[in-house]
């Protein structure tokens, strides 16, 4: 019981630093220039919402498998395997919890008043360090909602996941596969346990991140009081 | 000395001016929608003009012909922006201390903030956090987050309109005795006649973005 959740934690884990890592530098781009094909780009980062995870698989297994040059540029020159790898599994993580970290980190910088950056400017600072004291600090609430979104979402990825990694107990097989695969053998006992598992932390992570939305909202509500007063 | 000569096409009108000045306090004197704070987003190097120049004694902030236009962080220009911009996140002295580069500080930078703090009467401030200000204190740390760096001139957006009569009879004369105290030149924005009598050292009105002095 223990290898499935510990795999878990590590495909989720990695997949939500990549898609923190991606979600961020395209947001913030995607704010600050004025990129040709932004509309193309926004609709590509956000389609593995809305398309079934079997499309995803499907999509990469074509996109990773060795019959296509990049996978064979990946094999034959970097030795990088993705199909029914741990890397297969935390390719597709992150990609489908890509579209939920973009969404929320998008939705963060544009919150931020842009007269904090220009004031910043004028006081000497350059665009990195803008970057890291002004946009990021006050976008932060809404970064770590999309961090926990991707990660929660990440941890429950399946059917993108089976498709290009497959069900490989300790390198493939994550939680949501295990009780697929638990339930299909008939090991009930091994599946209640997992599925109780897996609805307790994610009904935890939820509970405190809008509980604690709900505290910042109040105190966001004084400063506003405070600012008319 | 400072030499704006500038033209910028908005949406419905176009900002045409050009004025001179040196060590004194020039308000701009006009209508909301005038231009008015695009002319100091040009200065500041926030908005770029389409044709003209800007000019400090001999060196150029902005000159389309040469194909100038050096970034805001390089001109070390004052700005008070309208709502004061305070940072939400950052305590009152480490507002003050943001643009405090330690390469260009003779001394301790610390005790740079300090002091400037204890200038304006906000040394007991230096913990609080802008929310936590009220609007007197909050214009107070604007001016001396955007004085401690020593910067060319300093440029004010309606600086007093969202304070309350008292507070601002308060605030116009400490300006006055800024103004003489740090002897740069300064821009001041107002849409409030008597302000600008009050305050300026020569007005100049603007309507529809452009000059009548």
């Amino acid at each position: 019981m223990l290898q499935p959740i510990y795999l878990s934690l590590r495909v989720a884990t990695i997949a939500t630093i990549l898609s923190l890592v991606i979600g961020t530098s395209f947001a913030y781009l995607l704010a600050h220039k004025r990129l040709k094909g932004i509309t193309l780009i926004e609709t590509l980062l956000t389609l593995p919402l809305v398309l079934p995870p079997t499309v995803i698989g499907y999509g990469l297994l074509i996109l990773f498998g060795r019959n296509t040059i990049f996978g064979r540029f990946l094999y034959n020159n970097l030795g990088i395997q993705v199909v029914f790898t741990t890397t297969g599994a935390i390719i597709a993580a992150t990609v489908v919890a890509l579209p939920l970290m973009y969404q929320s980190i998008k939705a963060a910088f544009a919150n931020i008043d842009p007269i904090y950056e220009r004031a910043a400017a004028t006081l000497g600072a350059g665009r990195i360090k803008i970057f890291f004291t002004i946009t990021l600090p006050l976008a932060w609430t809404g970064i770590l909602s999309g961090t926990v979104l991707a990660f929660a979402r990440a941890l429950g990825e399946f059917g993108a996941t089976l498709m290009i990694a497959g069900n490989i107990p300790g390198r493939t097989q994550t939680i949501p596969l295990a009780i697929y695969f638990a339930v299909e053998t008939g090991n009930k006992a091994l599946a209640n346990k997992l599925v109780a598992l897996m609805t307790t932390f994610s009904f935890i992570v939820i509970f405190v991140l809008n509980l604690w939305l709900k505290k910042k909202h109040y105190i966001s509500l004084m400063r506003e009081e405070n600012v008319e007063s | 000395m400072l030499r704006v000569n500038i033209i910028k096409n908005l949406n419905n009108f176009k900002i045409d001016v050009a004025f001179e000045m040196g060590k004194e306090t020039v308000v701009l004197l006009g209508p909301s929608g005038a231009g008015k704070s695009t002319i100091l987003n040009c200065i500041a190097g926030l908005v770029k003009p389409d044709i003209g120049s800007i000019s400090w004694y001999d060196q150029a902030l902005f000159d389309s012909d040469k194909g100038i236009n050096l970034p805001v962080r390089a001109r070390k220009v004052g700005y008070v922006f309208q709502a004061y911009a305070l940072f939400p996140h950052m305590s009152v002295s480490k507002n003050i201390c943001y643009g405090v580069n330690e390469k260009d500080v003779i001394g301790n930078p610390k005790a740079l903030v300090m002091e400037i703090m204890e200038k304006f009467h906000i040394s007991g401030l230096a913990n609080k956090y802008p929310h936590q200000l009220s609007g007197g204190e909050r214009q107070r740390v604007a001016l001396a987050r955007s004085l401690v760096i020593r910067p060319k001139l300093l440029l004010l957006d309606e600086p007093f309109s969202a304070l309350d009569t008292e507070t601002k009879a308060m605030l116009y004369h400490e300006f006055l005795q800024l103004k003489n105290e740090w002897n740069i030149p300064i821009i001041l924005i107002t849409h409030n006649e008597e302000e600008a009598r009050l305050l300026g050292d020569r007005l100049i009105s603007i309507k529809q973005g452009q000059l009548q002095e």
